[in-house]
């Protein structure tokens, strides 16, 4: 046995010496010191790690028999959609990895909206950790294109006339957004050029900056540390080997608690793929299992939930300003809903970091955030009518006033003092 | 009135499509009947699969629904040579266009695609298939209430007899078929209980695996939480 422990760490201190290994197992988890008092909005991080995993693992068998291409096959249906179908018949298991791939999709914001959330909740983006949450925002930008690019690429109705309409939002622009969209698209409508640069968009090029971001978004988490639901900073208070008193490092106490947290998650995800992968036409919309026409333009045309509050805001902006067309403006909103949320680490003006020790004033203001996203989302999944379209002009107003007003009300609100140390309920 | 034009790019896209409501008659559940699913596919080859393919579903996949490659052969193998190839039809595209107006669409996973808010696909293929109406207006003589206009004609019609539009806006089966009209909407539950099956072939199979994965994450979940409860009982 000692022999063979001796063989062990001979060859750990040969890779030392020549790689970081065991510096960096240290300073990324055995020496890591996360706040110890890390709650259930905590476990959603490495949750969003995991999906990403799953959804790169379950991609690459994907692209092993997935073909882009949007010409007809001998029975008058699209290549791409039929080889779609052959992954879900003929393919050993293709079922299962194609369900976790559009499944993933879906998880995939599910968990990364309560990621951010839990930002907000907890001022997790304030001084020192600005950073971070620029590289989260990027990541955010990232998965909206790649989920954007993938849903393309099964080539049924709801994916081309989706890409259709998201891309002749280009077109909005004054000048040269008509040269621009065809740009985009390598045609004059979505075609089969559209489909191979998608599909090299979505396997190549996005994902490669988006884990070049989790790199960052990581690194520079573990330059800080982590906040936690207090909002104080556990670096303040140290032993006397100078390691935080309300730290625990991250390994064995945080990979053990997160892998009963993986187990949680996986569960309801395998719920949703076994027993409702189509989630009732939100995760695979009906429509799309008819293939591509671009003759036939459904009657409604819903981007996929995740989507949907972005769609509203965009909708929602009816009026043309400047002489230029209200599309336009709504293009502008819609970019500047999702750019917005970047700033947060200078519009929020609080003394204190944490919702627990903040006032009524931001508690309400967040509430009506939280309820506004929740009836944008609602109402983008629907065709517009005179009401909605109101409502969710009064929504994106309350979304965007959450934000421009943050200075003032952050500041003014009666808030509680923080504690010195974080606390364990 | 400006406001309409909003920021929607395609005028019909997003116009207004609620409609009026579709009343959908609830299909019979048919998913562990062998016999009524075996009943359906032979309905399927011998009345669907002369215009419509099914260019994704191989002929021996019918093993999921009890049936042996010999029976497949004998009985049902109709325009193909082998058992493993796909359900594909001899009619061209081109010709089926000049003939009804529109190709007729590839049924494999009609029944996926027929879902909508009003009911399953399965709900929706169980009232068109028998909502055909005469109507003389229409090339081929038949008109349906599911779906306006459409360019197939009535091809269950000896079966299912002349349906006519009343005044009051319902049906009214005025020539008896050769079924009587239990029988009838029995066969098509049959034939529609089918093409929910060969929509997704995987379906029943998905969800006993489903039940075992389940039980094993739960398992699992036990002793991760023993062992995280281990680690973090010094942690105060």
């Amino acid at each position: 046995m000692s022999k063979v422990n001796a063989l062990l760490k001979g060859t750990l201190d040969w890779v030392d010496e020549r790689f970081p290994l065991t510096a960096n197992w240290k300073a990324h988890l055995s020496e890591y010191y996360a706040p110890k008092n890390f709650n259930f909005w905590y476990f959603f991080g490495s949750l969003a790690l995991l999906v990403l995993v799953i959804q790169i693992v379950t991609g690459i068998f994907l692209v092993m028999h997935f073909k882009p291409d949007a010409s007809l096959n001998a029975s008058g249906v699209p290549v791409a959609f039929a080889s779609v179908e052959y992954i879900m018949r003929d393919v050993p298991w293709g079922w299962l990895i194609r369900y976790m791939h559009s499944t993933g999709a879906s998880a995939f914001f599910v968990v990364v909206y309560m990621h951010m959330f839990r930002g907000l909740l907890y001022g997790s983006y304030r001084k020192p950790r600005e950073l971070i949450w620029i590289f989260g925002m990027l990541i955010f930008l990232c998965l909206m294109a790649e989920a954007f690019f993938g849903y393309l690429l099964p080539w049924g109705q709801m994916s081309f006339w989706g890409a259709q309409v998201i891309v002749n939002l280009f077109s909005a622009i004054p000048l040269i957004g008509p040269d621009l969209s065809i740009w985009l698209r390598g045609d004059f409508v979505v075609g089969d050029s559209t489909l191979n640069r998608f599909f090299s968009f979505h396997v190549i090029a996005v994902p490669l900056v988006l884990l070049g971001l989790v790199a960052a978004h990581i690194l520079a988490l573990h330059e800080v540390g982590s906040n936690n639901p207090d909002g104080v900073e556990i670096k303040k208070k140290k032993d006397a080997n100078g390691i935080p008193l309300d730290g625990i490092p991250f390994h064995p106490y945080y990979t053990l608690k997160d892998i009963v947290g993986v187990i949680v998650f996986l569960m309801a995800f395998s719920v949703i793929v076994f027993f409702m992968p189509e989630f009732g036409g939100y995760f695979l919309e009906y429509n799309n299992f008819f293939p591509a026409d671009p003759l036939q333009t459904p009657l409604h045309i819903a981007p996929v939930w995740y989507f949907t509050p972005y769609y509203s805001i965009l909708r929602a902006v009816t009026y043309p300003l400047f002489g230029i067309d209200a599309k336009f403006w709504g293009v502008v909103a819609m970019g500047a809903s999702t750019l917005i949320i970047a700033f947060l680490p200078w519009l929020d003006r609080s003394p204190v970091k944490s919702i627990r020790y903040r006032g009524p004033l931001f508690k309400g203001f967040l509430a009506a955030f939280l309820v506004s996203f929740f009836i944008l989302g609602y109402l983008g999944v629907l065709a517009p009518t005179p009401a909605r379209t109101l409502v969710s002009q009064i929504c994106s107003v309350i979304y965007f006033g959450f934000f421009l007003l943050m200075p003032i009300y952050s500041s003014l609100d009666k808030c509680q003092p923080e504690p010195d140390r974080v606390t364990t309920k | 009135m400006k406001k309409f034009l909003t920021a929607i790019l395609f005028a019909p896209v997003l116009a207004f499509a609620a409609g009026a409501e579709l009343h959908l008659d609830k299909a019979p559940d048919k998913s562990n009947d062998q016999a009524a699913l075996q009943n359906g596919a032979k309905v399927f080859v011998n009345y669907c699969l002369n215009c419509h393919s099914a260019s994704y579903m191989r002929y021996n996949r019918l093993k999921d629904i009890g049936l042996t490659d010999a029976q497949v052969k004998d009985n049902l193998l109709f325009t193909a040579d082998k058992v493993g190839e796909p359900m594909k039809i001899a009619m061209q595209r081109a010709d089926a266009k000049t003939w009804f107006g529109a190709a007729p669409p590839d049924l494999t996973v009609i029944a996926r695609a027929r879902a909508s808010e009003f009911g399953s696909g399965a709900d929706w293929l169980y009232t068109y298939l028998r909502s055909f109406y005469r109507d003389e207006e229409r090339p081929s003589g038949w008109n349906n209430v599911v779906f306006a206009n459409v360019g197939m004609p009535h091809v269950l019609w000896e079966l299912q007899g002349d349906q006519v539009m009343g005044a009051d806006h319902k049906l009214k089966l005025v020539k008896p078929g050769t079924l009587k009209p239990e029988e009838f909407d029995a066969m098509v539950g049959d034939l529609v209980g089918y093409l929910k099956y060969m929509g997704e072939p995987v379906a029943e199979f998905r969800k006993q695996l489903g039940v075992i994965v389940l039980i094993f994450l739960a398992v699992f979940f036990v002793f991760a939480y023993a062992l995280k409860r281990e680690y973090w009982k010094d942690i105060h």
